[in-house]
């Protein structure tokens, strides 16, 4: 079922709005946990991201949405700084958490504060205790007494908890693919990061599994800001407080998830929701 | 027409057929030769060694030319005591540069060191011994030190690629997990790619170590060979290779006999090793399936 009820704006913009206009559609008043500034992102010469500007505000869920190969994954990626794992990539502009250029702090401090979950189930080879232990000890934040305590809170804010509790010292690939990308999640959480970035997480599972992940990110968004990037239009318009809309490497659009569904202003933006394209 | 083509088709066809079932049944002569080479190496092994095959092979030493009886006991220390510090060699050495390749070396530079770690693997054993001897024989004599440091370069290339091939098999995504954990790069490979790999090094360095088991040549004017036990590693020492090549080339009955029972055992200890390493591999496949 799809919620979006079409309307045809009557200023129709036929072309992506360039940076004024952006900060003019951007929703103002909440604060600004992550603020990207003019963000260039380059694969070697190829140009992925273009003058991406937009506010991640706190406690709240952001989606972005558009198109294979938009570009979504990519800034998901830079916020970060997980593209510089790939050779020959370049960035301009700048990110800030929390009013600091992450592209000036230590890289992994920075993926401290601010996780990610990928596409596909990543656990590691180890069992569903060290998994989400993991974290918390390469970054010395719990004591051997305490670990205990942390892992259980984070299954439980992951929703895992009642499945994993009898099994904590099993192997993680013992469970199943949704009940993995759950431990992920958990594993992500356990080291309290302030922004959780999530990239396409329900991409490979069942819609029940989907369900649990989605009822997760609200119970989750009070302790962090969430940022999520999704194929799926619906799980946008459930989950999401605000929602960017990408097109070719551009932020087309971005504002509240209810005015992108419902009274978008941009031309391509209602094209993409309608399923007139992408 | 259309009959006339079927038909030449036809004849085509059969002799297609028949030159089709020719080469099947010669590729498979060949392939029925190629693997009974093995048994018959076993059998002929297990017949001529097996019997010969005693408590006093492992427990006594050799006897002087006129005396039956004795054993290799001397030899099967020898061996254990070049492979050890073999080992101790090849694969410390191996196993760092080999993540060092699969982790942070460049494609090109990366791709100088693999041509290098070719070549190396491509000297003749013969030439490594002389290394050794150049080396360490010149200086402190024939002994067990320079008996392994022979072995232990032989070991470097197949252990720095092997480490490089298991490490770069890890996926990406694991590597992705603990970077966005903030685990730094060193910590990462640390922590989950050599761990996620730990059967396939392991398994890796096992077989390695099987393959030089069996070298002779750089043995031969590197640890010697002794009548006698070997004290520390500074004294040649008796080898089961090289004690093999000795009693074999002898005129007398019994050091064949010897000789054979050298090799089956040496034989059974490679293939325990060999089975023993793919079985840990397999094991580890199955479990990632899961």
């Amino acid at each position: 079922m799809n919620p979006v009820t079409p309307k045809m704006s009557p200023n129709v913009v036929s072309e992506a709005p360039n940076a004024a206009e952006l900060e003019k559609t951007a929703p103002s008043g909440a604060s600004a946990k992550l603020r990207s500034t003019k963000l260039n992102f380059y694969y070697s010469s190829f140009q992925a991201l273009h003058e991406i500007s937009l506010d991640v505000h706190a406690n709240k869920v952001t989606a972005f949405i558009g198109p294979s190969g938009c570009g979504k994954s990519t800034f998901l990626r830079t916020m970060n700084r997980m593209n510089e794992t790939i050779k020959g990539t370049r960035v301009e502009g700048e990110i800030l958490l929390d009013n600091e250029n992450i592209l000036e702090m230590e890289v992994s401090h920075l993926r401290r504060r601010v996780g990610m979950v990928f596409q596909r189930p990543n656990p590691f080879p180890k069992s569903i205790f060290d998994n989400v232990a993991y974290g918390p000890r390469i970054n010395g934040m719990a004591s051997r007494s305490e670990m205990a305590e942390r892992v259980e809170k984070s299954l439980r804010r992951a929703a895992l908890w009642d499945e994993v509790k009898d099994k904590l010292h099993k192997s993680a690939f013992d469970l199943s693919g949704g009940q993995q990308q759950r431990l992920c999640i958990a594993r992500a959480l356990a080291v309290e990061p302030e922004v959780l970035l999530l990239d396409e997480p329900c991409s490979a599972l069942d819609p029940i599994a989907t369900a649990k992940i989605e009822e997760l990110l609200f119970q989750i968004k009070d302790a962090c800001t969430v940022v999520i990037v999704t194929h799926n239009m619906q799980q946008a318009a459930r989950v999401a407080d605000y929602t960017g809309f990408f097109l070719l490497g551009k932020l087309i659009e971005f504002d509240s998830t209810e005015v992108i569904f419902k009274t978008p202003k941009v031309k391509a933006t209602e094209d993409y929701i309608t399923g007139r394209f992408g | 027409m259309r009959a006339a083509a079927f038909q030449t088709a036809g004849g085509l066809s059969f002799r297609r057929r028949a030159v089709n079932v020719f080469m099947l049944g010669l590729t498979g002569v060949f392939t029925v030769l190629a693997v009974s080479i093995l048994f018959f190496v076993l059998g002929y092994l297990f017949v001529q060694g097996g019997f010969s095959l005693n408590w006093n092979f492992f427990t006594k030493l050799p006897v002087p030319v006129g005396e039956t009886g004795g054993g290799m006991a001397n030899a099967l220390v020898g061996s254990a005591k070049v492979l050890l510090l073999a080992t101790c060699i090849g694969v410390p050495i191996g196993f760092l540069a080999g993540i060092h390749l699969a982790e942070y070396s460049g494609a090109g530079y990366a791709s100088v060191i693999r041509f290098v770690t070719d070549l190396l693997n491509g000297v003749p054993s013969i030439v490594i011994g002389i290394f050794a001897y150049a080396l360490i024989v010149t200086r402190i004599g024939f002994s067990t030190l320079a008996g392994g440091v022979a072995l232990g370069v032989m070991m470097i290339p197949i252990a720095l690629r092997s480490t490089e091939e298991f490490l770069k098999s890890v996926p990406v995504s694991l590597r992705e997990g603990a970077m966005a954990l903030g685990a730094t790069k060193s910590r990462t490979i640390l922590t989950v790619v050599v761990p996620a790999a730990i059967r396939g090094l392991i398994s890796g360095m096992m077989l390695n170590l099987a393959r030089v088991a069996g070298e002779t040549a750089p043995l031969l004017f590197t640890a010697l060979g002794n009548q006698f036990w070997s004290q520390g590693w500074r004294q040649p020492t008796a080898t089961l290779p090289a004690m093999i090549y000795e009693y074999a080339k002898s005129p007398y009955e019994d050091w064949h006999r010897q000789a054979w029972a050298a090799g089956f055992m040496l034989l059974a200890l490679v293939l325990l090793v060999n089975v023993t390493a793919r079985s840990i591999i397999a094991g580890g496949l199955s479990h990632k399936t899961r």
